[in-house]
């Protein structure tokens, strides 16, 4: 079936970032929305929770960046007491996040990301 | 924001606070409104209560009717301003909340903490046994009722 492809390889990356030592879970959400587009997280992650807090996050930052005079941000990286969350903006505002361990290996997670946003169609 | 019953106020506030919606209406499934935010004439909350009880309603029928489980949420999305409407079951019987929300916000934050709010109700709701269903011949009446005390005149 041709419309299964597309949800296919959105889960081969997703797992690719998930395999980075320390990523406790990733997903591809709608920025507009605040919906899971895509999701392979842990047990104890509400996808649903992270999906709508990081699109209302990123919309603000959008916001404020731009009201700055400055461009949208590429890559955010939130740190937390017990862990990072990380978002990688991609095309038609579908963004890619994930959710970090405070020992993850955050360079390999971060070229990881934007490698895999990029490869979004 | 009005109550009828108020322990429905400070669930529904943090609602209103969190998801940054424009407008909302919590009512029964037969269109008895209990609680409202930002309407500001009686007859737009008779006009939204009873298309909203219409459509959920539909909607069941139409789940029904596919031998599939009741949809969670009906969300209208539109280029200004969406609206989602959701039944769900509380220790004082079947509500519907009616939720209109601008770009200010999303609709996966509007969900998000729409479910937090009915955990809430759920938790604080006098325990006591639901009141009974309303009859044809009352309606009327009980809806004016509700929507003075709704709008204190």
């Amino acid at each position: 079936m041709a419309g299964t492809a597309p949800m296919i390889a959105a889960d081969e990356l997703l797992e690719r970032v998930t395999q980075v030592p320390g990523v406790r879970g990733s997903l591809l959400i709608s920025a507009i929305d605040g919906l899971v587009v895509a999701e392979r997280l842990m047990d104890g992650i509400d996808g649903r929770a992270v999906a709508a807090l990081v699109a209302s996050l990123m919309q603000r930052l959008g916001r404020a960046t731009t009201a700055a005079g400055l461009e949208p941000p590429n890559f955010v990286h939130l740190k937390g007491g017990s862990g990072s969350v990380l978002a990688a903006p991609g095309r038609d505002d579908v963004v890619l996040v994930a959710v970090v361990t405070p020992d993850a290996n955050l360079g390999r997670a971060r070229l990881d990301m934007l490698d895999v946003v990029g490869r979004l169609t | 924001m009005r109550a009828l019953e108020p322990w429905v106020a400070a669930p529904l506030q943090t609602f209103i606070n969190e998801s940054a919606a424009r407008l909302i209406l919590l009512m029964t499934t037969s269109g008895q409104v209990v609680a409202q935010h930002g309407f500001s004439r009686s007859v737009e909350v008779m006009t939204a209560a009873a298309l909203g009880a219409a459509i959920v309603a539909s909607t069941e029928e139409l789940s029904r009717t596919m031998a599939a489980p009741r949809f969670g949420a009906v969300v209208h999305n539109g280029s200004r301003q969406s609206c989602m409407l959701s039944a769900f079951a509380t220790p004082r019987g079947r509500w519907i909340g009616l939720v209109v929300f601008g770009s200010e916000t999303s609709v996966g934050l509007v969900q998000l903490f729409f479910d937090q709010m009915v955990e809430e109700l759920v938790m604080v709701a006098p325990k006591e046994q639901a009141p009974a269903p309303m009859l044809a011949e009352n309606f009327e009446d009980e809806l004016n009722t509700s929507l003075k005390e709704l709008f204190g005149r």
